[in-house]
């Protein structure tokens, strides 16, 4: 058994949707449990940190690490898990880009506990308490708890990250590629993302229904229609992001009569989702001047909420860059 | 490249331009730094990089020092990219493995701290150095010149370019929008500095014209439509109905005998409405071709559907036809000369002048045609209330030089002003004031004319006119008062006189500003078209294949009109007898496995290059007809368009080289 | 490396996208008729401000620009018709993004300046710089040093924490 490669699953600012993926493998992960031996996996297999650090540098064969890096905890566990693995992929969205814990870096860090603690209507908290890193309990001992964080983070924003495996969550068929792939050696040039490098229109089964000369005389959001099951959904005035989307996850959203929101990130020739979505789509607004234009914008009155809605922290900007002093 | 084992090796050039650039521009230090770029394998400064020697230098350099891309700082690529792209070529390599940087139009000449310059320059190098190295050695397309020339507007330009394309063995298609051709000269009695009467002179050619073979007369007509671009144009012309079969109408105006209306009654456009003419008519005797027409604004035929027709049966050849339509023909050129000429200036605009209020005041396009001979008083200068002149004052600069009017000087103004002081002297004998601002005399022999006719005792009062109004004093109240200060003697002054004479400035046409956007040219902030470069492509626009003549380029006179229409012509013929055109290589396209076939493309293309591909459900950019705008690039939203000499690597690593920004040391950050 | 920086500080750099046929022949223009203007931008020439794409305003801003000024010809005269008409609808959204991520409207700026504007070139140049100028440094490089500044520092003192309460918690088990 000894000499069966470690794989490491490891999770940080994410919604568990991740590790639910990997539960998705279904039959497979029968497959991935016969040949891996699996040294960490927090949500299934109970190895602690002290664990994982007893093992000797680069002995684990690869760290799936899903998550944002939003606490110093997370950043001091996947530093670990790079020293300890040869190889690791950032897991999901988040990981990847950031995903919607990375929506938090439109805001301060003050602003959030701010809201949160004191002034969101259901709290009360007339002594203003905060969370606190440390505390004396009961034995005299000082635990600590993990520092939160004012970025969000990629994984790749803290450590050095060989693959990326996107979505929220990533398909099963990809990580059992992906896994197959580690497995056999045959692996892709580092910093490659495991997905198809082509946008998701390619697979998208509304792709037909597109017209050529779309132009938006009005924008909608999914609550405001009817969603026609069939018809291109940026036809029918939706923002979807499909066009500036990677492909992979066979268009579930799209054939779930929903919009796609981006979760797989932007092909390997685009640098911003965000900003290359949003110029395709403004390129075709119906309208020559300025109080024409914004009357159809007025549509989106949330862009970086839509544009950026997995990809924040993996933007150029990364997060809000300036905050007005609150008084 | 084989010599370099694929490594990038960069040739750095700084040009002094005299002192254009190095009083600015720190060269030496600019130099220094470019040499310690990365891939800079020789970085040098030279007194003129364009010479003869700076040229060779860069060839050298490429072949001793096996470079194999070249970045040259010195003025605007609009003016020296093609030279040193050359020069590139010369030593061995693709010529688009060279990038400039605007060193002079954009920095050296517009700011004021050198050290700033200086700056500006280094960051600008370095933006050209990492771009230089992504580039790709890319072809230009040639695409053939169609041998047709279109030229639009048959004043003096217009004719004078048709002309000499025709001569040259060129068909050419002469559009002019009005009956006739001939513009405004043919109105002129005599045009200054030689006094030659101008029908004298445009006559001949205004019937050469009509009788060429080469050239294909348009008249009555408009272009409406210009598609495609240099070398291949299609151009669709309307000619408007005459009401009157061209073919069969040989000029007898029996119709215009025949006419219901018995009296001419509508104002006579070519007369400045000086005299009258009939519903049917012909513009003016000399007119060409020899047509008439009919106006159906004053036909009472057209207006009321009630007449007995009498022009119709008066035509022995049946021409008069007045169910005749519009017609639209297209026909394919591969250049075109653009002569729309101006339009005077409205005295209107400037109320205190009184023009159309007091009926003595006239415009400089009405005396013209007061004093010539073909005129509406055979030239003899009556004024409209049936008296003779016997003090006539001539106010220069209408509408000129004159910031709430227009700024720029007319040029012609003050000559044409001369002329017609002489003129009407010769033809009434009449005192005659001269007011004007400056006298300006430019050119040829124009001094001498002024002083010529200045000793024929002439009054000139330097001074711009600030009112005209009725004399009191004057039982007829027909008299007016020129009122103004000399300011050389610094005192207002009162003139009373018969006669006052504007001497309106040439501005853009009304309509310059559609016809302009048609063609796809600029023009200034004042309307006058714009030339490629003021000195050394005065007649180019930036639009290829599309060249300039006459006043719609500015206001001019005459001689410099010919030579102009003489120099489009033989720019035209260049670009004919070469045969073709190169093309920049910037076009974009799409990598085929890249796209998804989202078809957010498609219909952003202005000249319809992509198309939709059904069979492999992907967007394809037709490169012979993508000119390479760029707005599909940017929009395609998985980045799988690119574009030749503007791919997204090249401008971020511009940005990166302004900025400064060091790649590494930010990845590194992270690790 | 050539130090560039002068002993004025920090100098306002704005990233200018000229398009080929209007904008970037008014800057020629102004330069042929020597109207001085501030020196603090850098012009990237394009072939038209359609091609423009937000990706490269983020790169500029995020690679240390104060501002990013976009040059086009007037509505209706674009060299290709209509190019222009997709970068103010780019820019009309892209704007609000900007505005949302917290850099200032000034900062980014859209104007139509025609091959004969040489002095709109002065006019709009001195005005931006002056206005950034108030603004201050954008410097999104050293804002991106100093958030990665709070893993450096926390990482450091998380450590010497970690390190003395494993070295408390070995002592009580040590002793008892
Ligand atoms: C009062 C006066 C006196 C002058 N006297 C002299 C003089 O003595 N000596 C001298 O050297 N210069 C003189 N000038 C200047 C002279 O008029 C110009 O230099 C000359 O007319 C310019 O010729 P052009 O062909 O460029 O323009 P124009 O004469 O204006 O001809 C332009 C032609 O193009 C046609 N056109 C316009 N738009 C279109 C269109 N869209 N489609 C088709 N056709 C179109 C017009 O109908 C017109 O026939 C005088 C000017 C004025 C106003
Ligand atoms: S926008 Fe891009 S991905 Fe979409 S059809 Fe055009 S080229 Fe293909
Ligand atoms: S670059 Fe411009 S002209 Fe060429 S295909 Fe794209 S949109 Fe059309
Ligand atoms: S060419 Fe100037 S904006 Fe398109």
């Amino acid at each position: 058994m000894a000499d069966k490669p470690k794989v490491a699953f490891y999770w940080c600012a994410s919604c568990g949707g991740c590790e639910e993926s990997i539960v998705d493998l279904a039959e497979d992960i029968l497959f991935v449990a016969d040949n891996v031996d699996i040294v960490m996996w927090p949500v299934g297999l109970d190895f602690k940190r002290h664990d994982v650090e007893a093992m000797p540098d680069k002995s684990i064969l690869a760290a799936l690490i899903n998550g944002a890096i939003r606490t110093s905890e997370q950043e001091e566990m996947a530093h670990l898990m790079r020293q300890k693995s040869q190889v690791v992929i950032a897991y999901g969205a988040c990981a990847h880009q950031g995903g919607i814990p990375a929506l938090a870096n439109q805001f301060e860090l003050e602003e959030i506990l701010r809201w949160v603690y004191h002034d969101s209507p259901s709290t009360y908290n007339d002594e203003k308490t905060r969370p606190q890193t440390k505390f004396y309990d009961e034995n005299g001992r000082i635990p600590e708890l993990p520092q939160l964080w004012n970025v969000v983070r990629t994984l790749d924003q803290v450590i050095d990250v060989d693959y990326y495996l996107p979505g929220c969550p990533p398909s099963p068929k990809l990580l059992k590629d992906a896994v197959i792939a580690l497995l056999t050696g045959n692996v892709p040039p580092k910093g490659t993302v495991l997905a198809p490098d082509i946008a998701l229109c390619e697979e998208c089964p509304r792709k037909e229904t597109k017209p050529t000369d779309l132009v938006f005389d009005e924008f909608k959001r999914p609550h405001q229609v009817m969603i026609d099951t069939e018809k291109c959904l940026l036809a029918q005035g939706l923002i979807c992001m499909g066009p500036a989307t990677r492909a992979g996850c066979g268009a579930l959203c799209t054939i779930g009569n929903m919009p796609c929101s981006g979760c797989y990130g932007p092909t390997s020739r685009v640098r911003d989702q965000g900003a290359k979505i949003l110029s395709s789509i403004a390129s075709s607004v119906n309208g020559k001047t300025e109080h024409e234009i914004d009357k159809i914008i007025a549509g989106i009155p949330d862009p970086v909420g839509t544009f950026y809605r997995y990809g924040l922290a993996g933007s150029i900007l990364r997060k809000k860059v300036k905050f007005e002093e609150r008084v | 490249m084989e010599k370099t084992n694929g490594q990038i090796r960069i040739g750095f050039y700084i040009c002094h331009c005299g002192t254009n650039i190095a009083s600015s521009v720190d060269v030496q230090k600019v130099t220094d730094f470019a040499a310690t770029l990365p891939n800079v394998v020789v970085a040098k400064h030279y007194k003129y990089m364009c010479s003869d020697p700076g040229q060779d230098m860069i060839i050298n350099d490429i072949k001793e020092q096996n470079l194999n891309r070249v970045v040259v700082a010195a003025c605007s690529p609009f003016l020296h990219e093609r030279t040193f792209r050359n020069a590139t070529f010369q030593g061995g390599l693709n010529q688009f493995y060279f990038q400039m940087v605007n060193t002079r139009e954009q920095n050296a000449w517009v700011h004021l701290d050198p050290l700033a310059s200086t700056d500006k320059a280094i960051d600008l190098v370095r933006a050209a150095v990492q771009r230089v190295a992504s580039h790709k050695p890319l072809e230009q397309k040639k695409v053939p010149i169609h041998p047709d020339v279109l030229v639009i507007g048959g004043g003096i330009a217009g004719i004078h370019a048709a002309l000499t394309l025709g001569n040259a063995g060129k068909k050419v298609y002469l559009v002019e929008k009005e009956p006739t051709i001939g513009g405004h000269m043919a109105m002129f009695d005599k045009t200054f500095p030689t006094l030659d009467c101008a029908a004298c002179i445009l006559t001949p050619k205004m019937s050469a014209v009509k009788n060429h073979p080469n050239i294909k007369l348009c008249t009555y007509s408009e272009v409406e439509k210009i598609d495609g671009y240099v070398g291949n144009f299609k151009v669709t012309i309307k000619h408007k109905p005459r009401f009157i079969i061209d073919d069969l109408c040989v000029g007898c105006m029996d119709c215009v005998e025949a006419c219901v209306y018995k009296e001419a009654r509508f104002p006579d456009e070519f007369n400045q409405g000086l005299s009258r003419r009939k519903p049917v008519y012909m513009p003016f005797p000399q007119a060409t071709p020899q047509l008439v027409l009919i106006d159906p604004e004053t036909c009472i035929w057209f207006k009321s559907g009630k007449c007995k027709k009498t022009c119709v049966d008066a035509c022995e050849r049946k021409a008069v036809d007045l169910e005749q339509q519009a017609r639209v023909e297209e026909v394919e050129v591969g250049s075109i000369v653009v002569a729309t000429g101006f339009q005077p200036f409205d005295s209107k605009k400037i109320s205190y002048y009184g023009y159309g209020n007091y009926p003595n005041v006239y415009t400089s396009l009405e005396v013209e045609r007061l004093i010539n001979a073909s005129g509406p008083t055979q030239g003899v200068v009556v004024l409209r209330d049936g008296s003779h002149p016997k003090t006539i004052g001539i106010v220069h600069c209408v509408g000129s030089r004159d910031k709430n009017t227009n700024s720029w000087c007319s040029r012609v103004c003050c000559l044409y002003s001369v002329k017609l002081a002489h003129l009407l002297k010769e033809h009434t004998g009449a005192e005659i004031y001269n007011f004007y601002i400056d006298m300006r005399t430019p050119g040829k022999s124009m001094e001498e004319f002024y002083n010529r006719i200045a000793e024929e005792g002439m009054k000139f009062i330097r001074g711009r006119v600030a009112d005209i109004y009725p004399d009191m004093s004057d039982p007829d109240h027909k008299k007016l008062i020129m009122k103004a200060e000399d300011t050389l003697i610094q005192e207002i002054i009162k003139v009373p006189v018969d006669m006052v004479v504007l001497s309106v400035g040439l501005e853009p046409r009304h309509d310059a500003q559609q016809v302009r956007r048609m063609l796809n040219i600029s023009c200034s902030t004042e309307g006058f078209y714009i030339e490629r470069h003021p000195k050394l492509a005065p007649v180019s626009t930036f639009t290829d294949g599309i060249f300039l003549a006459g006043c719609c380029q500015g206001p001019k006179d005459i001689p410099d009109t010919v030579a102009q229409a003489g120099a489009a012509a033989a720019e035209v013929l260049a670009l004919i007898d070469r045969g073709f055109i190169e093309l920049e290589p910037n076009t974009a396209f799409i990598t085929e496995e890249e796209c998804s076939g989202c078809k957010s493309c498609i219909h952003l293309c202005p000249y319809t290059a992509i198309s939709f591909l059904e069979e492999k459900k992907k967007a394809f950019i037709n490169e012979a007809l993508c000119k390479g705008c760029g707005t599909c690039v940017a929009a395609c939203p998985s980045g799988s368009i690119k574009q030749n000499l503007f791919d997204d690597e090249e401008i971020y690593s511009e940005i990166d080289g302004i900025l400064n920004f060091d790649h590494i040391s930010r990845e590194l950050s992270y690790v | 490396m050539y130090k560039e920086k002068t002993e004025k500080g920090h100098q306002i750099k704005i990233v200018a996208f000229f398009c080929n046929w209007c904008t970037y022949t008014a800057a020629d223009l102004a330069g042929v008729s020597r109207i001085k203007h501030a020196p603090n931008f850098r012009v990237i020439r394009v072939m038209c401000s359609g091609r423009v794409d937000p990706q490269f305003i983020l790169d500029a801003f995020s690679k240390g620009a104060d501002g990013v000024l976009i040059g086009g010809c007037h509505p209706g005269d674009c060299h290709y018709i209509e190019g222009n008409y997709k970068c103010l609808r780019r820019f009309q959204l892209f704007k609000k993004v900007v505005a949302d991520l917290g850099i200032e409207a000034d900062r980014l700026r859209l104007e139509w300046i025609s091959a004969s504007e040489g002095d709109k070139v002065r006019l709009v140049i001195n005005d931006m710089v002056s206005k950034i100028q108030k603004l201050g440094p954008l410097d999104l490089p050293a804002k991106y040093k100093s958030w990665d500044s709070e893993m450096e520092l926390l990482e450091k003192c998380v450590r010497e924490q970690s390190n003395e309460i494993i070295k408390e918690e070995m002592e009580v088990i040590s002793h008892g």
